[in-house]
């Protein structure tokens, strides 16, 4: 058992134990431990297999980046997959396993895989899936075949399919100054600014502020750097104008200086405090940002960088220094840079022995040289590790000599005896906010690294997000930045003094020792060094098609360690500098994100209802609803024991002889007003309104600008200034919008204001031949004979002493009525013409019958004005005036309107007594084995009852002049073919001498 | 993305909805002129930088507004009403 808690030290409570569980068996850690610390100080070294090669893998780091310790957090029947061992924080009764093993850790089957090493490179999929072009496996027949294999021997852990009882939060903050990273340079930004008066938010993914000053071991103002983030955050803890947000990731940089972040609320705890989410959504609209967002340390690749015990130089560190865990007794270091030595010091004092460290620099410098002494670690300069050994954890390393400028080993391989190999390949700033906020990278060659590009949003980066490592640096920038963003001036106020370890912020330019064996680049996806180069062989040349290819950098760590390293690489293969290859644009998340956050309460069914004033009255009658957009309407009223169609027939039959109701509310209404409302309609309609009497309605249709079909309605005009426009019910919305534009953009010298009226009035619809005795029967102050109400008349007066507006016009085909009333007296009129009607046989009827009625009339609604139809298809050309221009007039005349082929409007009669389908087609000779040629479609169908016949509408090529012809249905979809005539959309009382009485 | 309608102030764009290229000219109502029909119903730019369109303030106060925005990088120079500022023909 090598690592081990050290018995001081470290930022963690011992003296709370806290219990937990991984892979089934029990644990206990510390307050303050994560699951990476507290399983480290247990000795465990092996934390999951990788996704490719099921190689046995340890912990890599300590943060955010961690690439290896994957795991699966179980709540209950909740699993959440994925989740990095580094970032959760341990409590009671936490439960975790590890991931993508079968059947356990330590004995997986899956790492058989590692002896196929050739067949699995890079582009394996590809190559080995595409099929032959002909034959039982041909194109990605084999690929189908086999991926449900693959993908159970791939991958990651494995989602539950429990629905998530947790509840989650969107939150919508606002503040002068967003700090993002809450080390030196975050802390001092946001006490800055907050000390100018700023609002300030400061966010910090970690469970506790203060970034790398928790374990750089340095000391800020006297006092270890660890306490004095404590006092700084303590002071801003006081102030009303800071919001501290840890356990907070930044993860999307938007427009406008909006970011998103997701704040872990509860998932530390055992079970959230009354009235808490498990995880809030903040959308952050900054003033300006801070972006202190540190930087990551980078892997070296080298075969056999990925065993258990190879671990990032800082990680070890932070082990240490944070959480009293020492990742190893016998600790090897290997760097190309100078903060491995500090990491080294720190691991010395905490009581490992420092048995090497292997610097690919031949020039080490004094300052180095004397910390490597202190250490009492054997310095071997100008040496490279080329080869680690042991199985689930490290026992030991060898090294050879090396030439960092070209590359080249030489000499005897040396073997070291060590249980930890520590490495340092550079600091890469984390610029993925600054990348995503737009804008390139910019390399440097002295940091080897890409630093954050000019802000092309209000952003100020501060600390080693710009690649000032040091953490005086740091805290210098940090003031800086929080006084900028705030408005303030510079200052030149004393800023805290920082005692550090010295170092060269400069590593050497080697990202890569050239040895026999697997060295990996990106450890999550199992992306070798050669496998970048077979890449370049096979043609790859693009940063883009490399990532794509290889999937280097695609996995839930999306590159954070392996992005620069895989660069390198491709640009040594093409003989390129690292800026000439260029690297990827970050994109959001910036770490993964929970569907449930971003949906936060707005989950279920979020359309809103629209019910009509008469709703609880067709429900309490035995309406069955109907959804028509987002409004309920009935379908039918059904009588015990009967079917749909039996009910609308029986409505339809029964209006026809007698009388029927129908709640007719949900059609659009818009008020018309103004001095010049009739030139306005004149001008959206197709035909002529400025010559419409006040007190009549006019059946008008509009058109599009392209000339096509948009939607009809009647318009009644109330007073000589003052229109009532009904639309369809699905277009409501887009009559009112088109009308709107039209006034206010295109002629805003109109004098009109067009109002949405149509939730306040409430419409019944009552039609058939007892129709106009109901109306007289119930309505008082004005008569309803037909000198006082002719066809398409209106007048007002009085149902159950609530006044009402009533126009004759029909839908149905029968004498009909529309009584508009007050919306909130909508079911009381409603009631009392039922009660008028009952004696006469009145019936309510729904949708299916209203439709059912309008087929047999041959009217046309949605299904016919489908976007594509013109008024001529529709046989509406007699509304189309020659008087004036409308919207449409100028293009409903094109070539490819006008033409004799088009689909038109034509009825549909089946001669084989069976129903109909919308969608089925017509077809001149039926061929049910290989249905073609369609002539046309089926937009709306039913039974008569009127016709006593199987009838629908139909969009036919040449439809007018098959008046009489007959042809054939054909819908293989379900399995419909049959005969039929075509005959005219007018099939019931073509002259109309019904309606007009 | 915020918008400033001039009545309502910085509102989320969720407020409103697109409509369409600012640069269209609507020919006389009774032009002839197919071509000018044409472009206008179905020429649209589509510039890499600054783009002048409309939008309505359709969650608020149903003003059109005409923007002027960077398609590159979203930043909105300059809002002001529709009305009255459009290159329309058919006015008197």
């Amino acid at each position: 058992m090598s690592p081990r808690r050290a018995e001081t030290g470290g930022r963690i409570d011992r003296l709370r134990t806290i219990r937990f569980t991984f892979d089934g068996a029990p644990y206990t850690g510390h307050a303050g431990d994560t699951l990476a610390s507290a399983l480290l100080a247990n000795g465990v070294t092996l934390f999951g297999r990788s996704f490719k090669y099921h190689r046995p893998r340890g912990l890599l780091a300590a943060g955010v980046e961690e690439p290896n310790a994957l795991v699966t957090v179980l709540r209950g029947e909740v699993r959440e997959p994925n989740i990095a061992a580094t970032m959760v924080e341990i409590y009671d009764g936490l439960v975790a396993d590890s991931q993508n093993r079968t059947p356990s850790l330590a004995w997986d089957i899956g790492a058989m895989n590692q002896l196929g090493g050739k067949i699995l490179s890079a582009g394996f999929y590809y190559k080995t899936f595409m099929g032959p072009v002909i034959g039982p496996l041909k194109g990605t027949r084999f690929w189908m075949f086999c991926e449900h294999f693959i993908r159970r021997a791939a991958g990651l852990g494995k989602a539950g399919t429990a629905p998530d009882p947790a509840r989650y939060e969107r939150m919508n903050a606002f503040c002068d100054v967003l700090v993002v990273g809450s080390g030196p340079a975050g802390l001092m930004a946001a006490k800055a600014a907050a000390d100018q008066g700023a609002r300030v938010i400061l966010a910090d993914l970690e469970a506790n502020f203060g970034g790398s000053a928790n374990w750089s071991g340095e000391t800020i103002d006297g006092m270890p750097a660890a306490d004095w983030t404590q006092r700084m955050v303590g002071q801003l803890e006081g102030n009303d104008n800071v919001r501290l947000l840890p356990r907070t990731t930044v993860w999307g940089y938007y427009d406008g200086n909006t970011l998103a972040a997701l704040e872990r609320v509860t998932d530390h705890k055992e079970a959230p405090a009354k009235g808490e989410p498990r995880q809030r959504y903040w959308a952050i609209r900054a003033g300006t940002v801070v972006l202190a967002t540190g930087s990551f340390e980078r892997p070296l690749v080298f075969p056999g960088n990925d065993r258990p015990g190879v671990m990032l130089a800082h990680a070890a560190e932070r082990y240490v220094n944070e959480y009293g865990v020492l990742p190893g007794q016998r600790i090897a270091l290997f760097t190309n840079n100078d903060s491995a030595y500090r990491s080294a010091f720190a691991l010395k004092k905490a009581g490992a022995a420092i048995v090497a460290i292997v610097d690919v620099r031949s020039d080490v410098s004094n300052e180095m040289r004397r910390l490597a002494s202190e250490a009492e670690a054997e310095l071997l300069a100008g040496h490279a590790v080329v080869a680690t050994e042991g199985g689930k954890a490290l026992t030991g390393l060898k090294v050879q000599r090396f030439d960092a400028r070209s590359g080249a080993l030489s000499g005897d391989e040396r073997s070291i005896h060590a249980d930890s190999l520590l490495m340092s390949g550079g600091w890469s700033p984390t610029i993925h906010l600054a990348s995503q906020a737009g804008a390139k990278a910019e390399w440097d060659p002295a940091r080897q690294a890409f630093l954050p590009p000019k802000p092309t949003q209000r952003w100020i980066g501060a600390g080693a997000f710009t690649g000032s490592f040091s953490t005086a640096e740091a805290i210098a920038e940090g003031r800086a930045a929080g006084l900028q963003a705030a408005g303030g001036t510079a200052s030149s106020a004393p800023l805290p003094i920082v005692e550090a370890a010295p170092g060269d912020p400069d590593p050497a330019p080697v990202f890569e020792i050239k040895a026999k064996g697997k060295s990996f680049v990106d450890f999550q996806h199992d992306v070798t060094a050669e496998d970048v180069r077979l890449a370049h062989r096979e043609g790859f040349v693009s940063v883009e098609h490399l990532k794509r290819y290889t999937t280097l950098g695609m996995a839930t760590d999306q590159g954070k360690n392996s992005n620069l390293p895989g660069l390198a690489i491709m640009a040594e293969a093409l003989g390129k500098s690292i800026p000439e290859v260029g690297t990827t644009r970050f994109r959001p998340p910036y770490t993964a994100v929970s569907i449930g956050s971003l949906a936060a309460e707005r989950f279920g069914d979020l359309k809103p209802e629209r019910l009509t004033p008469m709703h609880d009255w067709h429900i309490a009658n035995g309406a069955t609803m109907y959804s028509a957009g987002l409004w309920y309407r009935p379908m039918i009223y059904g009588l015990a024991g009967e079917t749909v169609e039996q009910a609308y027939v029986r409505e339809a039959k029964a209006t026809r002889e007698s009388a029927g109701i129908v709640d007719v509310s949900t059609l659009g209404k818009i008020a018309v007003q103004g001095l010049d409302a009739a030139e306005f309609l004149d001008r959206v309609y197709t035909n002529m309104f400025s010559t419409l009497a006040v007190g009549k309605a006019r059946y008008g249709l509009m058109l599009r600008e392209d000339g096509l079909a948009f939607d009809d309605g009647t318009t009644w005009r109330l007073g000589d200034q003052e229109f009532l426009m009904t639309t369809t019910t699905a277009n409501a919305g887009k009559v009112m919008q088109h009308l709107e534009y039209f006034l206010d953009v295109i002629w805003p010298e109109l004098k009109v204001t067009v109002t949405s009226v149509t939730d306040e009035w409430a419409g019944a619809a009552i039609g058939g031949p007892k129709a106009r005795a109901i109306l007289a029967a119930c309505v008082t102050g004005t008569a309803v004979d037909n000198a006082t109400l002719p066809f398409m008349g209106i007048v007002h007066g009085q149902i159950a002493g609530v006044p009402v507006m009533i126009c004759r016009l029909s839908f149905s085909g029968e004498m009909a009525f529309e009584v508009y009333s007050g919306a909130g007296y909508g079911t009381r009129v409603w009631e009392a013409l039922i009660e008028a009607g009952t004696p006469f046989g009145l019936v309510t009827y729904g949708l299916e019958a209203l439709g059912t009625m309008r087929i047999e009339k041959g009217h046309v609604t949605g299904a016919e004005i489908d976007g594509r139809t013109t008024a001529r298809d529709l046989h509406l050309d007699w509304m189309l005036s020659k008087k004036k221009p409308f919207i449409g007039s100028a293009m409903m005349d094109r070539e490819g309107l006008v033409a004799n082929d088009r689909l038109q409007l034509v009825g549909l009669i089946a001669l084989d007594n069976r129903p109909l389908n919308g969608g089925g087609h017509v077809v001149e000779k039926l061929d049910e084995a290989n249905p073609h040629d369609s002539l046309g479609h089926i937009t709306a169908c039913c039974y008569s009852p009127a016709l006593g016949k199987y009838i629908a509408l139909a969009l036919v090529e040449g439809g007018k002049a098959r008046h009489g012809t007959r042809a054939f249905v054909s819908d293989p979809l379900r399995n419909r073919f049959g005969p039929i005539e075509i005959v005219s959309n007018h099939f019931y009382d073509p002259d109309g001498s019904r309606m007009h009485g | 993305m915020l918008i400033t309608c001039p009545y309502c102030g910085p509102r989320d764009v969720i407020e409103f909805t697109y409509q369409g290229d600012g640069n269209r000219e609507r020919p006389q109502p009774a032009s002839q002129n197919l071509d000018a029909w044409n472009a206008y119903v179905y020429d649209r730019l589509n510039p890499a930088g600054d783009h002048n369109e409309i939008w309505q303030h359709s969650g608020g106060c149903r003003a059109h507004l005409r923007v002027v925005r960077n398609t590159l990088t979203h930043e909105i120079r300059s809002t002001t009403f529709a009305r009255g500022g459009h290159k329309a023909e058919g006015r008197s």
